[in-house]
């Protein structure tokens, strides 16, 4: 373990992997409850863009993809409010819009398939140290949102329509989870990569919501699965040459598997009962 | 006496023709309204109107003497939805949980729960009957038992009047009676209600007031009114009444 941390480019994948696992775990269970869990994926294919276009203009990819993943995200608001589609219709169109854009510039760079490859999978190797802090920063802003608003966004979860009654600001929290959402996707960008950004936002929280307890705990739960599965998945990945990503999405699948186990065989022994 | 609620030829459209046409009627204090009507009516439509979902296409809603557009102080309105059918069978909230959302439009940040608050969610708790409960889980409880914690939500925040759409949605026989009687006992002590409820036949015994719409206003006036006015009303309680 001393030895891992030995490494300036560990130290960088720990602190980074802290910091994101615990922004998605924790959008995570609200996305999941107002059954939103994908739209990580479409914000991951909006992003896919944004790397494509920093690296044929030389932007740095990071940037690229907040801003795409920015944008995208005000275009999917915009696209409900202003015409009749559905959510996930809005988000289908512009994150293919967008996922067009990258391939479409893939097709006509050359050069850039390779580099493009370490945001798509992640690469814990190429976190440089300005997109680290960048990062840190914005999922340090995510987490301070989400604890200023956990409560809001509790009301909302469980019944928007009342939540709206009672005077919350509904709208505005709907699009502010939006965009946390394109912020922590790009976040993720560099420990697990564009394709599999959302499994850290949905399978802490899908774990969690198994254990089948009090609200405030499940977040707990979903933070401490994240959080364990990051920093054993960097350490197992270390230390037997795996792909970071991979290890971590299957740590974090087997908590999934091992805490529905659980909870089936708690019903079935109180069925018996 | 003054108009907690005040509808003045309130009309509203989701398309091209209108659903609720042009209702007047307006809420006292102390009131036990019961709103009525057959399916697709407009009940729930004409609630979402009062409390601010929809905006009317033409007519003014006052709450407490303001405008709807200027009307922010939330808190005094205690809303009941037809939730008990609806929460998520894992949704992960406790009873205590539940209740405490019901200060959300009070608290200021940090929205902690004080020691004040904590007594007043249990003091709510205790005024439906489910003091017992604040540690389950909501998905746990019965579709009555949920439906009073959500009428314990609502009266959290102490509201001066308690709006209600068809509460008893999903809930069983026996628990509608003393679910209805807990509204009862609640507008004895002064708390003013509009229930939404194709029910007629049971909250006769509690509401003082009928407003009885089919997209427009048929009837507004109290209970006794409503049975004496003609022989359609009768018949048309007397169907309510055998559903029930």
């Amino acid at each position: 373990m001393i030895e891992i941390l030995s490494y300036e480019f560990m130290q960088k994948a720990f602190i980074s992997g802290i910091v994101i696992a615990i922004a998605c775990s924790l959008l995570g269970v609200f996305l999941v409850l107002r059954k939103f869990s994908l739209i990580g994926d479409g914000i991951a294919h909006i992003s896919f863009g944004g790397v494509a276009t920093g690296l044929l203009f030389n932007i740095t990819p990071f940037i690229g993809a907040l801003l795409f993943g920015l944008i995208g995200s005000f275009g999917i608001i915009k696209l409900k409010e202003k015409s009749a589609v559905y959510s996930d219709t809005a988000i289908g169109i512009v994150s293919h819009v967008s996922l067009g854009i990258g391939i479409f510039i893939l097709s006509i760079a050359s050069g850039l398939n390779v580099d493009i490859l370490s945001y798509l999978f992640g690469s814990i190797l190429s976190i440089k140290t300005t997109e680290l802090l960048l990062s840190l920063s914005l999922a340090l802003l995510v987490i301070v949102f989400i604890i200023i608003y956990y409560k809001d966004l509790f009301y909302m979860s469980f019944d928007e329509e009342s939540a709206r009654v009672s005077g919350i600001k509904v709208n505005f929290l709907n699009s502010m989870l939006l965009i946390l959402t394109a912020v922590t996707i790009v976040c993720s960008m560099n420990i697990v990569g564009l394709m599999l950004a959302s499994s850290l936002i949905i399978l802490p929280a899908a774990s969690a919501l198994q254990i089948k307890t009090s609200f405030k705990k499940t977040l707990i739960y979903s933070v401490l699965i994240s959080v364990f599965s990051v920093i054993a998945g960097l350490i197992i990945a270390y230390n037997y040459d795996f792909a970071v990503s991979g290890t971590i999405v299957i740590l974090n699948a087997l908590f999934f598997l091992l805490i529905l186990l659980h909870s089936k065989i708690n019903n079935l022994s109180s069925n018996i009962k | 006496m003054h108009s907690l609620i005040n509808l003045s030829s309130v009309s509203f459209s989701y398309t091209d023709s209108d659903v609720i046409k042009n209702i007047s009627f307006s809420v006292k204090k102390g009131d036990f309204v019961g709103l009525i009507g057959p399916n697709g009516s407009g009940k729930s439509t004409l609630l979402r109107i009062i409390l601010g979902i929809l905006t009317p296409r033409k007519g003014v809603v006052s709450l407490f003497g303001k405008e709807l557009k200027k009307f922010g102080e939330w808190e005094k309105i205690g809303y009941v939805p037809q939730k008990a059918t609806n929460i998520e069978k894992n949704f992960p909230a406790t009873v205590y949980e539940v209740v405490s959302m019901g200060l959300l439009s009070i608290q200021k940040f940090p929205k902690i729960i004080t020691k004040r608050e904590d007594s007043k969610i249990k003091e709510a708790l205790t005024s439906v009957s489910m003091e017992n409960f604040s540690q389950r889980r909501i998905t746990e409880l019965s579709s009555g038992q949920q439906q009073r914690v959500l009428i314990a939500k609502a009266l959290v925040v102490s509201p001066e009047i308690l709006i209600l759409d068809e509460p008893t949605t999903g809930v069983d026989q026996e628990n509608k009676e003393s679910f209805y009687n807990l509204l009862g006992k609640l507008n004895n002590k002064g708390m003013t209600i509009l229930l939404v409820s194709h029910d007629i036949g049971r909250i006769t015994k509690y509401v003082n007031k009928v407003a009885s719409i089919n997209q427009k206003i048929e009837f507004y006036g109290t209970y006794k009114e409503f049975c004496l006015k003609d022989a359609a009303y009768k018949k048309e309680y007397k169907l309510y009444s055998d559903k029930g």
